[in-house]
């Protein structure tokens, strides 16, 4: 299958996830240039970490005025699997993909560490090789990753189904400590009420290798292949 | 004509630096020209002070494939490749502004690594501070870091590594020294020169304001109590453009239509254009009208003088201008071409038209003043060098120093500043900081290169010689403890005023000292930066030589790191203590001295204890490595254990001291040339053999396993604690000092 990572001017972690589906995953990946109006006939696209536009005002708030956020728009609405990380998960929830918003981290730090997420949902594109309740090891990497959404909005994720990561203890356990930057219902990732659409502020992509600490965010990309295998989960072209 | 004194004092420049400007121009400077004289004959561009010392290093090897001269230096480490890599210091900066100040001093080094054609993969930074418990210095080392972290972050580069000092010294004047590495094709690394008559210069990158305008001549002085006066001389960063320059340059050089780039540092575009032309053998001629500017009625003595950030000079063969100039505006970067290249060895200003400086560029490079400075050893010597155990009193409990010396902020853990930096981006980072050196694999090849900066300022102030010497071997010893083979190195000089006879010994006995380590480890230095001026109020810092070394790894899957594996497998200290308190963290901590001797170091046996680590790793014989340094082997073994859950129980080998301190010396004293090594027992006598063979003294000291820390020495107890207790301090004895509460006081 074949991946678009799409490039803003201001993206850091394209390279990342780039290495980690081509060269890790062994699948077909071409990088996408923000001013390009089409994703090359991409089966999956990945929003990359980064700053996207420098992000000085709001973050991934300039990004969803690039041309590709169109094409990916289009491609959401039909269906195709998109996975924005860190960075990319902030410009979805601006470019309205996804609800929410991001405020700075409770520490008002930025924070580059291991945490623990709990999959909380099975049934999207990017967790369905996952088992549910699964926790895996990731790293966060963010100064802004503190997820907000007013009570009617989250009331509606929870009863939908959206959240699909939750930081918790190694155990499982939803608890404060475990939650690493003061998200609200400690949620780490959610997707879109189609279900193709997942954003989460952990980065799976650095954690596809042993020697780098984890190889724990391996099964999210394998998730999204496997979907797109098996015909799980497609843009209607 | 006698120049008007004021005039001279605010450039720096002294009467008989402003009688050759005299000569060499055979007439009056104008305005601008003085100024351009002033920052290109500033300590900071010239080194006039430093250069004669400096030629004593060695830089030439067999992997040298950059010297010192351009704007990195650059070692070949196999597959085609180069490393690139190099250190700076932003000290004054960030005295002045402390997150702008260390910010910048990011985007500098970074800008100094992709001129060179290099894609930046790893930062590193050495730090230095005053005492924690002073509410300023906690708000400059939390704007530091901040400032790292906000500018590495954005851009990309993950920060791999790094070590942070204390001491009052740098009270009121912090150091900042930040190193960068990239990865070249090493036969396509780019050249800071202008060449080719007729050929475009272009500017590209932020716009020029009158920010930093002197920041150079102020980082060629010392504080006094009117530095704050001076923060407009501090520039602002933006990471965002760097980046877009970064990834913009990076595609240009694929074009193959540049002949030469540089960035636009210190002294801004003066530097930029009179180095290019100088080191191409060929003038410059360009007009600042044309000059992108930020503010109205900027005059061409700002526009040359100014320091604003992220702005590069190219030089572009004629007739593939296009070619550039479209990269560029995919970037969404406008190149301005502001000039071109000439053949008379000049620098020609303009002004709308107008010539407002002409320059031999020689005379603003080759030809700046030079000074052989008056040295004297200074007086404090004798005295600090002297060390009676008796006049200790008795020697404390080994345990509770073994608390107070976990607890102090140059030992204890630095999460609480690592966690601030994305030190993962990139995907590369196979150790992460606060480990010892820093390891980041090379995508694409087996290989993968371990990078470590090292300093002890007070080792230095004791012995400037045998500090500088004990710098290199630490350096490169934390290299050989992942597997690394020292193959470079760049150092940063930072010392106080060098018009000072005993700053200027200090400073020649250092580099003599780093010479002849270089030259026993068989280490070039490539290049590296000189910080003088360190001073304020008349007190200098410590003399603090910082070192970078690079290590290559030639099969990255074996590396080892300093944390204990598994239970059950014997510790062997490689190498011996001996009596050794002079300058120790244990003298600073326990008895607030800074005296003594520093410990000896015999060259070449440090330098068959790195042949051996490396062996060792390689073949897979040890599992882990730990070099003793702060805070002497007690520390060291704690580390060891530390984020394992794995304790540990040895039984050092005696030491001799006087008035019963021989029990301290061997735990907390800091002999050069030890590693703590963990090993399956099984092999054991693989790695006796080994160091038999390498004639490096070693011994199995005990096991690892338990969940206490447990060391006894000649056979009595002297530590005995939880695992937990002991990394508990150690885990959190920085964090608590910017709890809430204490923030606030």
């Amino acid at each position: 299958m074949k991946f678009a990572v799409v490039v803003f001017p201001g993206s850091n972690c394209d390279h990342d996830a780039y290495h980690a589906v081509k060269h890790v995953l062994g699948q077909d990946a071409a990088f996408v240039w923000h001013k390009e109006t089409s994703l090359g006939g991409a089966d999956a696209v990945i929003l990359p970490g980064g700053f996207a536009h420098g992000d000085y005002l709001r973050t991934g708030a300039i990004a969803r005025f690039s041309p590709v956020m169109q094409a990916v728009r289009r491609f959401a609405a039909a269906g195709g699997p998109v996975l924005g990380i860190c960075n990319g998960f902030q410009v979805l929830l601006e470019a309205g993909l996804l609800p929410g918003a991001m405020l700075r981290n409770r520490s008002v730090q930025f924070q580059c560490e291991h945490v623990y997420v709990r999959v909380e949902q099975t049934d999207t594109p990017f967790t369905l090789a996952c088992r549910q309740g699964q926790i895996l090891r990731i790293p966060i990497a963010h100064g802004e990753g503190n997820y907000y959404a007013e009570p009617a909005v989250l009331e509606q994720l929870e009863r939908n189904r959206q959240v699909v990561f939750r930081y918790t203890t190694v155990a499982g356990a939803v608890t404060d400590d475990s939650n690493p930057n003061g998200s609200i219902n400690n949620i780490a990732g959610i997707c879109s009420e189609g279900r193709n659409v997942v954003g989460l502020m952990p980065h799976p992509e650095r954690a596809c290798e042993l020697p780098l600490g984890s190889a724990d965010g391996l099964v999210v990309l394998e998730s999204v292949v496997k979907a797109v295998t098996q015909g799980a989960v497609a843009a209607t072209r | 004509m006698t120049p008007d004194p004021l005039l001279l004092q605010q450039h720096g420049l002294t009467r008989g630096e402003y009688q050759r400007i005299l000569e060499m121009l055979g007439r009056e400077p104008t305005l601008t020209e003085l100024g351009i004289f002033s920052v290109m004959w500033s300590e900071h561009c010239s080194y006039k002070s430093s250069r004669v010392h400096l030629r004593k290093l060695p830089t030439t090897g067999r992997r040298v494939l950059q010297g010192p001269g351009e704007n990195a230096g650059a070692v070949d480490i196999g597959d085609g490749l180069a490393a690139v890599f190099k250190i700076e210091s932003h000290n004054h900066p960030s005295f002045i502004e402390p997150y702008q100040g260390a910010a910048t001093g990011v985007g500098g080094i970074i800008r100094d690594i992709f001129t060179m054609g290099a894609r930046p993969i790893a930062l590193l930074n050495s730090l230095r501070f005053g005492s924690l418990d002073d509410p300023h210095v906690r708000r400059t080392f939390a704007g530091v870091v901040a400032g790292i972290a906000g500018y590495g972050n954005s851009i990309g580069i993950p920060t791999v590594g790094g070590e942070i000092g204390f001491d009052e010294s740098y009270t009121g004047n912090p150091l900042v020294n930040v190193f960068c590495l990239g990865i070249a094709r090493a036969d396509e690394i780019v050249k800071a020169s202008a060449s080719g008559e007729g050929n475009p210069v272009y500017y590209v990158g932020a716009r020029t304001g009158r920010d930093g305008i002197h920041g150079a001549t102020m980082a060629s002085a010392e504080f006094d109590d009117k530095s704050a006066e001076k923060r407009p001389a501090v520039q602002v960063g933006d990471p965002f453009m760097e980046k877009l320059l970064l990834e913009a340059c990076l595609e240009v050089m694929k074009t193959g239509a540049l002949v030469g780039i540089q960035d636009m540092g210190a002294a801004g575009l003066t530097c930029s254009t009179c180095e290019m032309g100088a080191r191409g053998g060929a003038g410059v001629a360009i007009d600042v009208s044309l000059v992108p500017q930020r503010e109205t009625g900027m005059t061409p003595y700002e526009i040359m003088l100014s320091e604003s950030q992220e702005r590069m000079l190219l030089v572009v063969t004629r007739g593939r201008e296009q070619e550039v100039e479209r990269v560029f505006e995919k970037w969404d970067l406008h190149a301005v071409r502001i000039g071109e290249v000439t053949t008379d060895n000049r620098l020609r200003v303009q002004h709308h038209g107008e010539v407002v400086a002409d320059i031999p560029t020689a005379a603003l490079t080759d030809e700046a003043p030079l000074y052989e400075r008056p040295m004297a050893e200074p007086a404090y010597l004798a005295d600090a060098r002297q060390l009676s155990m008796q006049s200790l009193g008795r020697p404390g409990r080994p345990q509770e120093i073994f608390g107070r010396l976990l607890a102090s902020p140059a030992i204890a853990s630095k999460q609480w500043v690592y966690r601030q930096y994305d030190h993962m981006v990139r995907t590369n980072t196979l150790v992460v900081p606060g480990m010892g050196a820093g390891v980041v694999r090379v995508k694409g090849t087996q290989r993968a290169l371990a990078l470590s900066v090292d300093g002890n300022g007070r080792f230095v102030y004791l012995d400037p010689f045998l500090g500088a010497q004990l710098a290199v071997a630490e350096a490169a010893r934390n290299v050989a403890c992942v597997g690394g083979q020292p193959i470079g190195a760049t150092n940063c000089l930072n010392f106080g005023n060098p018009e000072r006879p005993e700053i200027m010994w200090q400073f020649a006995r250092t580099v003599e000292g780093i010479s002849a380590a270089c030259r026993a480890l068989d280490i070039p230095i490539t290049g590296g930066n000189v910080s003088l001026y360190n001073e304020t109020d008349g007190r200098a810092v410590l003399p603090t030589p910082v070192l970078g070394v690079v290590g290559l790894i030639e099969e990255a899957s074996r590396i080892v790191r300093r944390a204990f594996t598994s239970q059950g497998d014997a510790i062997v200290l490689l190498g011996t203590g001996a009596a050794e308190l002079g300058g120790s963290e244990y003298l600073k901590v326990v008895h607030g001295l800074v005296r003594g001797v520093p410990p000896a170091l015999d060259l070449a046996r440090e330098a068959a204890l790195q042949r051996l680590l490396v062996a060792a790793i390689s073949r897979a014989v040890i599992r882990s490595a730990h070099d003793c340094a702060d805070g002497g082997f007690a520390v060291a073994l704690a580390e060891c254990c530390f984020g394992t859950g794995l304790g540990a129980a040895v039984d050092l080998p005696p030491v001799e001291a006087d008035a019963g301190f021989g029990p301290i010396a061997a735990l907390f004293g800091e002999s050069a040339s030890r590693v703590i090594v963990s090993v399956e027992p099984q092999r054991t006598a693989d790695l006796l053999a080994l160091a038999a063979d390498e004639g490096v003294p070693a011994g199995v000291i005990g096991t690892v396993g338990g969940e206490r820390v447990r060391m006894r020495v000649a056979g009595s107890g002297a530590i005995d604690e939880p695992l937990a207790d002991a990394e508990r301090i150690w885990s959190q004895a920085i964090g608590r000092y910017f709890e809430p509460q204490r923030a606030i006081a």
